[in-house]
């Protein structure tokens, strides 16, 4: 039975589910349960923002608090990946990937091309991105284009509460290195989710709406953000928008992204990354190059801008693409004339 | 319990300076988890109050030439380095009035005409960067001692344990404050930490251990002037711990269901304010009414600074481009 | 309503498909204002959350209004054409169309006290979870049985209307639906045993760990229709007339054989093992099929006219192959449902051995491209209907024509 159920709850359930059927689950991070040595209640938050909470008590001994030490703990969960366990190990927000970056994409992406075939690293890492939560220049990034760069890596951006939990089923289940990105402004949307277990494979884009017109490439947040701009393109002028969800940058589906705008003959890449080095650049040089006559104008980029992300309420509601920016590029290749 | 630190060196105006420094730390934090609660402040805000006596112990033994680097609970040591109290209220409420345009918010202010690199979002951020302002000093000849602030959960961070040992085996004139107030977010430091107290680790970097009672404004000023001044002449880095609690959630809205009644134990009976003026009072260095005319300054001081902040204008869209280089 | 309304405006309205079905869109008008229609004549182009399909006009008669717009959302049971002849004053239809837009116009409440919303029951049979869920307070128990790959959801087109007359049920057999998806005889309740890592280091492609062990000896079969015999109980019902649909078909057979005096009548929609030929390679494919990609062309051919498969409808069905053992189950099926590229069952076996108990009726669709049309020969002593422009699917393709048969069926039985 779907039911309707948050992402945070989504997620959750994948990770009881999977840690039921399988012990050598486990799942570490900083107030991952909370209350370590305190006096006060076990498992007080559950993660900062709850996504494992009752987790601690319905598998003692495998939900391990850790003290603020990333290096330490990522790499502790990328040594046992490589010792027969599966450690889900939380980097709360990957803006803090900077004090554990190296045992990430130097030990646990590399370790079964450098030995040959012989390492079997199957640790999946959970993050928190994206802006929108006023949380400021250290608390509010998406760097995932930098984890994509990494041969060896997976990066997973489920953008509903179904892909959510599908996806992260994959990811524990999966042999390699994910990086699994939760985008903290999408916790308390909700979805239809199967009660069952479930996995969603790797490199397989999501088509969320049909169109004829123009082709919408994006990930995580900004897929609802590009359904909306779509509705309303397709209420107000006509123009039937098609929006691919990557879900995974790392596979990436190209033939989906290339089919469609054979179709379509015009693209636009939504991504909240900064615009140097991101995905929309990745999706943009991708097209330009293996589907190049097929299209009719030129390619357009929707991203955040190249600064920090800001504090203020007002900076932040510009900093982030919104519908009319993505309307507003939509019309730029269809209105467009050699 | 007395007191039995030396305080010959503070004057009638240093004690009114500090105490005055603390009752504005201790206003401000009451009145931002107030204006918090309204809404109306965007974001994460994580408060010092409880612990203004490290702030205060320390930064009161600092010069223009020095610099401290903060945490992300770093009110306390911003108001004690001297930035503008109002510039600090429109920085929370993301104003283009405040210290940083707006751009940075709580966890991000900053003002280095006033020694103070700033509070941090990343857990063990400062302490490498005093490694550097330090070296900075140590090769210019300023004579600038500089010093860094963490907590209990920062302690535990690679970087801060290498900058221990950097600051000692290039001998830089740095001053490293553990403010261990007992939880790193919901977890405990007896958990965390492995080591009985955080200033055991001291000597395996190297340089002296100072254990404080962080609720003694005294203690920790003494503690703070040796080692800031061991560290002016020459002498390397000092490590000091501060051990007290804080009052508030490790942010506004942490309903803090990990603790167990010591914050209503702590504000009654462990309140460094409240220590501090019955010791002044009692030795008789400053009068009741002295205090309370600098709680009355603080109050007008901290109600201005709301009223400016709230009615000041928000950044424009002109505003989210600039800054990013010094030139490009 | 207005008082004075001419009685010879017949309302064209909203069907219901599907148990949970709350309103539609329409997106083509295909008559027009001042066309003539025949009962069974296409009328509109209706969308669904669930599906898309064609309303088919229920009587003769003259469209003198179209009501409802293209692309309007409209309740279920909301008036979207008037059918009256031509004689019916301007005025009173005027008057109909206006209360007609005030129900259109004052939308569909949110969700309200879950009204629409079907109760889904379940049965424990073996120790599996099979779910059923029922419309209709009156008459005969009706049990719907659907096909290989399908769910209860197959029957959207026929359950409400059926439900008019009958008390109507559909279940998800076992690996279906949300049913039980583990099949492998003896085990028990939904969760397998814990399957490790698989992580060998450079072996084969990566399996993902999980519940996909091999079925046992068993029989699957035989578990199906212990399946439709466990809702029956559970209803409860001492009779019933039973519909299957291709495997469902099979297993509806096996049913009525074990016990005849408790069916009623059997329809037998495009029912499996009635001959040697059958499309092994859609059967495979489908069970097979990984992606999008895979498997919309195979979809396509269970009809005569591919247009009712939306994308909607292949991921629905992509989200039920990705379920937890769904896969095994579907394989373990397959085993039993073929013997190389032919058909393994003997039906008509089956049928002989019930011989006259009961009323049956067989609806094949003329343009079926996984088992032949010609097979409709093979269910002796059964009335016929074979359906133009109708492929493996007519319950969904022609449901107006299979309604009829089936309540035919039923009144065969007395």
């Amino acid at each position: 039975m779907a039911r309707n159920i948050t992402y945070r709850e989504a997620i959750n359930e994948a990770l009881v589910q999977e840690m039921e059927r399988d012990e050598t689950v486990i799942v570490m991070g900083e107030d991952n349960a909370g209350g370590a040595g305190a006096p006060g209640e076990d498992d007080a938050w559950g993660g900062v923002l709850g996504v494992t909470k009752g987790l601690y008590h319905k598998f003692p001994g495998r939900v391990l608090d850790t003290p603020i030490s990333e290096s330490a703990f990522i790499g502790a969960a990328v040594g046992a990946a490589t010792a027969g366990l599966r450690p889900v190990a939380e980097l709360m927000f990957v803006d803090f990937m900077g004090v554990c970056f190296d045992q990430i994409y130097n030990q646990a992406a590399k370790f079964r091309y450098m030995f040959g075939g012989k390492a079997v690293t199957p640790v999946v890492i959970r993050t928190m991105y994206g802006a929108g939560l006023r949380a400021a220049a250290q608390h509010s990034q998406c760097l995932y284009p930098l984890f994509t760069h990494i041969p060896g890596l997976k990066v997973v951006l489920p953008a509903t509460p179904y892909d959510a939990k599908g996806l992260l089923t994959q990811a524990i289940r999966d042999n390699d290195p994910v990086i699994f990105f939760e985008h903290k402004a999408l916790y308390d949307m909700s979805g239809p989710v199967p009660e069952e277990s479930y996995a969603l494979p790797f490199g397989e884009a999501n088509v969320v709406r049909e169109g004829a017109d123009v082709t919408i490439v994006t990930l995580g947040r900004m897929v609802h953000t590009s359904l909306s701009a779509a509705a309303e393109l397709a209420a107000s002028d006509g123009v039937q928008c098609e929006v691919i969800d990557l879900r995974t940058t790392s596979p990436l589906d190209a033939d989906t992204v290339l089919e469609s705008v054979e179709a379509t003959g015009r693209l636009v890449v939504v991504d909240e990354a900064h615009p140097r080095c991101s995905i929309a650049t990745d999706i943009s040089a991708l097209v330009a190059q293996r589907a190049f006559g097929a299209l009719r104008a030129p390619i357009e980029m929707v991203t955040a801008p190249h600064t920090p992300v800001p504090f203020s309420t007002a900076l932040e509601d510009i900093f982030i693409p919104d519908a009319q920016r993505i309307a507003n590029a939509v019309k730029t290749v269809t209105g467009w004339n050699p | 319990m007395t007191d039995t630190v030396e305080r010959k060196s503070l004057t009638r105006e240093d004690l009114l300076d500090v105490y005055r420094t603390m009752r504005t730390i201790r206003e401000f934090e009451e009145r931002v988890h107030a204006e918090f609660a309204t809404g109306d402040i965007p974001g994460f805000v994580h408060l010092y109050a409880g612990e203004e006596a490290s702030a205060a112990g320390v930064c009161s033994n600092l010069d223009d030439r020095d610099t401290i680097a903060s945490t992300h609970r770093g009110h306390g040591h911003c108001i004690a380095r001297g930035v503008d109290v109002a510039e600090m209220m429109a920085e929370i409420y993301g104003r283009r009035t405040g210290s940083c345009h707006g751009k940075g918010g709580s966890m991000h202010i900053a003002d280095l005409s006033k020694g103070m690199l700033g509070a941090n979002g990343i857990v063990g951020g400062g302490p490498p960067l005093i490694c550097g302002t330090a070296l900075a000093a140590k090769i210019k000849g300023t004579g600038g001692v500089s010093v860094a602030f963490f907590g209990d959960g920062g302690s535990n961070q690679g970087t801060t344990l290498e900058s221990l040992n950097l600051a000692s085996v290039w001998n830089l004139p740095a001053v490293f404050v553990a403010e261990n107030n007992g939880y790193a977010e919901t977890t405990s430091s007896t958990w965390s930490v492995a080591s009985d107290n955080i200033a055991d680790r001291a000597a395996g970097f190297g340089m002296p251990g100072v254990i404080v009672d962080g609720f003694d404004f005294f203690a920790a000023h003494e503690a703070a002037r040796e080692a800031i001044a061991r560290a002016r002449e020459g002498g390397g880095p000092t490590l000091i711990e501060m051990k007290f609690t804080r009052y508030f959630g490790h942010f506004e809205g942490d309903q803090q269901t990990y603790r167990a009644g010591e914050v209503s134990h702590a504000r009654a009976e462990l309140d460094c304010l409240k220590r501090f003026a019955d010791r002044v009072t009692e030795t008789g260095e400053l009068s009741r009414a002295d205090l309370d005319a600098v709680d009355a300054e603080v109050a007008a001081l901290i109600e201005a600074a709301v009223e400016a902040a709230k009615a000041a204008p928000l950044p424009t869209e002109a505003d989210l481009l600039t800054d990013v280089y010094v030139r490009y | 309503m207005n008082p004075v309304t001419d009685e010879r405006i017949v309302p064209v309205t909203m069907p219901k498909w599907g148990l949970s079905m709350r309103l539609g869109k329409i997106t083509a008008w295909i008559v027009a204002e001042g066309d003539e229609v025949k009962a069974g004549d296409d009328l509109a182009d209706i969308e669904t959350d669930k599906i898309t399909g064609t309303l088919e006009a229920a009587t003769p008669g003259t469209v003198r209004r179209i009501v409802a717009r293209v692309g309007e959302d409209v309740p279920v049971s909301g008036t979207i054409a008037l059918i009256a002849p031509v004689g019916v004053s301007d005025a009173d239809l005027d008057a109909a169309v206006a209360d007609a837009r005030a129900v259109i116009d004052a939308g569909v409440p949110e969700d309200a006290d879950g009204a629409g919303v079907p109760v889904v029951q379940t049965a424990d049979v073996r120790g599996r979870k099979v779910s059923f869920a029922g419309a209709g307070a009156d008459g005969d128990v009706v049990l719907l049985i659907h096909g290989f790959g399908g769910d209860r959801d197959s029957w959207l087109f026929l359950q409400e209307p059926l439900a008019a007359r009958h008390q109507v049920y559909a279940l998800d057999l076992p690996g279906h639906g949300t049913s039980s998806k583990n099949l492998v005889a003896g085990a028990g309740p939904e969760t397998p045993a814990g399957a490790g890592p698989d992580a060998p280091a450079g072996a084969g492609p990566d399996a993902p760990p999980g519940p996909d062990a091999p079925p046992g000896p068993g029989d699957p079969a035989g578990l199906l229709a212990d399946a439709v015999v466990g809702v029956l109980d559970a209803i409860p019902a001492s009779r019933a007339h039973l519909v299957g649909h291709s495997m469902g078909g099979a297993v509806a057979l096996a049913v009525a054989a074990r016990d005849p005096r408790r069916i009623a009548s059997l329809t037998l929609i495009a029912p499996s093992g009635f001959g040697r030929q059958i499309n092994a390679g859609y059967l495979r494919g489908f069970a097979d099929a990984q992606t999008r990609r895979e498997l919309k062309p195979l979809v396509g051919q269970l009809f005569a006219d591919d247009k009712l498969v939306t994308r909607q409808v292949v991921d629905d069905l992509l989200a039920y192959k990705r379920l937890d053992g769904v896969e095994a189950a579907l394989h373990a099926l397959l085993d039993s449902l073929l013997g190389g590229d032919e058909q393994r069952g003997d039906s008509a076996a089956v049928l002989a051995a019930i011989g006259d108990a009961m009323p049956v009726t067989v609806v094949w669709g003329r343009q079926d491209q996984i088992i032949p049309a010609e097979q409709a020969q093979a269910v002796a002593g059964a009335v016929r209907y074979v359906i133009e422009g109708a492929g493996h699917m007519p319950h969904m393709e022609r449901p107006v024509e299979v309604q009829t048969a089936i309540e035919d069926t039923i009144a065969r039985a007395g």
